[in-house]
């Protein structure tokens, strides 16, 4: 893997933010930010497109075998939230004690994702938490 | 004009934790035997492709088609790695046949091979997660039984599908293992073993789940018009298809089905004028239970919401409707990934061959493979038929 710490720089501003891309030409919208428009191609013209940050659950499951880099998080949810701008996104769901259902209505929050033991790095990201 | 291209020749290794055996043993064991069944000279092989997902971060080897070459005693000939995730066989048993199909070449072979069992399980986990888009999967914390676990949590959802009919997949693929001499596993085991197994990612549990193995397989290639110069029942390729989409699953348009099968199955049903009702004997992509069931719908075998039910009822044990993974498939078979689409191809050529054993369909005359990269983002389908 890419060292964690890079992968979060890079991408911070939709990482922290929940910052994607729309298309100008067509209107359609994306996160994670894109270069190109999947319905335009070589005519997209995008621009930066901050979303809200409520939606609602699609999917989701409890990872109860994590990577080495969550090891000390699980278990965890994890789901696929239908943003109410569009987009579906991909993020960890905040145990607030709240049933998570197909169709449960979230809000998106900056919370701390983990802890890079070897580093002692905290790493933020965006989650969904159950309303 | 392109040529039609039969498979001459086939060949595995064993599969499972080989611990005595390096990706060069597995690659050998495999290649020779394909070579024998073949009944080809070395000095006759042109080409070879050859399939391995992650053998750098399982072994710290690469440039694994001219190792493969070497060690099978194909002298100075172009070999070429093919990497498509899970799906790096199938994809390269089609750009096998295109080079044969296209008069490039004679005489071809496809390997694949995958050495898991060295690293720890979180280790083979996090090289596998790089089959799906690592900066925002992966990254995350979401694993491959995670994204698999959210297709079924949402075709439980959407159609009804139960946990024990999801169980009953594994446990048909494992009655079908039993009868393979190549598969990892050699156990039967019930609908009630796989419902109390170690949850992973619910709704998977570990007996949902294809295990980390050592494996390899090989296929020789050539010509119809000439095959028969080597081997009395050469097997047509009716239909060689490809498809990708969205490494992201959040991105796909539907988790309760694959596009990516469904527009290569299309494809190559048309291809080999041939329709799904068509199809006799299939090894499908059972990285996880659920992937069987959305195959068997993808395919077009059974509606959509249909398929679990059918499963459940036996209607795809060995010579039932249509059998399918009558090799154990991924999960009872094992699944060293850049193995698993050659595996396929050899599987289906023994049973319509007829020299299946135990687990031999009567009267397998069409079969089909499908063979998936990641959670989707590559399908691959191959039709076979005996060659009259
Ligand atoms: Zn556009």
């Amino acid at each position: 893997m890419e060292k964690p710490s890079a992968g979060l720089w890079r991408k911070i501003k939709p990482r922290y933010n929940l910052v994607g891309s729309q298309c100008k030409k067509c209107g359609s919208t994306y996160f994670p930010p894109r270069i190109v428009c999947k319905n335009c191609g070589r005519e997209s013209r995008m621009e930066d497109r901050q979303f809200a940050g409520d939606g609602e659950v699609v999917s989701f499951t409890t990872i109860r075998v994590p990577p080495d880099t969550f090891k000390d998080e699980a278990p965890y949810i994890v789901g696929i939230i239908k943003l109410s701008e569009g987009p579906n996104v991909e993020g960890h769901i905040i145990d607030n004690g709240r049933k998570v259902e197909v169709g449960t209505k979230v809000k998106a929050a900056f919370r701390r994702m983990y802890v890079d033991g070897e580093e002692g790095l905290i790493y933020y990201h965006y989650k969904f938490e159950p309303i | 004009m392109m040529r039609e291209v039969a498979v001459i020749g086939v060949g595995l290794s064993r599969f499972g934790e080989r611990w005595n055996a390096g990706l060069k043993e597995l690659m050998a064991e495999a290649g020779v035997a394909a070579i024998e069944d073949a009944n080809v000279k070395s000095s006759d092989v042109e080409m070879l492709f050859g399939g391995t997902m992650a053998s750098g971060r399982f072994m710290g080897q690469e440039h694994i088609a001219a190792l493969m070459s070497d060690e099978l005693g194909f002298r100075n000939i172009p070999a070429v790695r093919i990497e498509n995730a899970c799906a790096s066989g199938g994809s390269a048993l089609r750009l096998g046949y295109m080079s044969v199909a296209s008069g490039i070449h004679d005489i071809v072979v496809v390997g694949g091979v995958e050495k898991m069992t060295d690293v720890t399980s979180a280790e083979a986990g996090t090289a596998l997660g790089g089959a799906g888009d690592q900066e925002w999967e992966l990254f995350q914390g979401i694993t491959f039984p995670g994204l698999y676990a959210m297709m079924a949590k949402r075709h439980m959802h959407e159609y009804g599908t139960t946990e024990e009919q999801l169980a009953s997949v594994s446990v048909k693929n494992h009655d079908n293992a039993y009868k393979n001499k190549y598969a990892q596993f050699h156990k039967k085991i019930t609908v009630q073993e796989v419902l109390d197994s170690k949850m992973v990612s619910d709704p998977l549990k570990l007996f949902d789940c294809s295990p980390i193995s050592d494996g390899a397989a090989a296929l020789v290639l050539a010509p119809l018009e000439v095959a028969r110069k080597y081997n009395d029942t050469p097997i047509k390729i009716l239909a060689s298809e490809q498809a990708s989409d969205t490494l992201r699953l959040a991105a796909r348009e539907s988790l309760t089905s694959i596009k990516a099968t469904s527009i290569a199955a299309q494809k190559a049903y048309k291809h080999a004028k041939v329709s799904a009702k068509d199809i006799s004997i299939a090894e499908v992509h059972d990285c996880f239970t659920i992937a069987e069931i959305m195959a068997m719908e993808d395919l077009g075998f059974y509606d959509k919401g249909k398929a679990a039910k059918a499963v459940e009822n036996g209607e795809t044990r060995l010579n039932a409707g249509i059998s399918i993974n009558t090799s154990g498939g991924l999960k009872g078979c094992g699944h060293p990934v850049g193995a698993t689409g050659v595996k396929q191809a050899v599987e289906v050529v023994w049973q319509l061959r007829g020299e299946a054993g135990e687990r031999q369909v009567k009267d397998a005359r069409i079969g089909l493979t499908h063979n998936v990269g990641g959670s989707g983002a590559t399908a691959v389908v191959h039709i076979f038929g005996r060659a009259n």
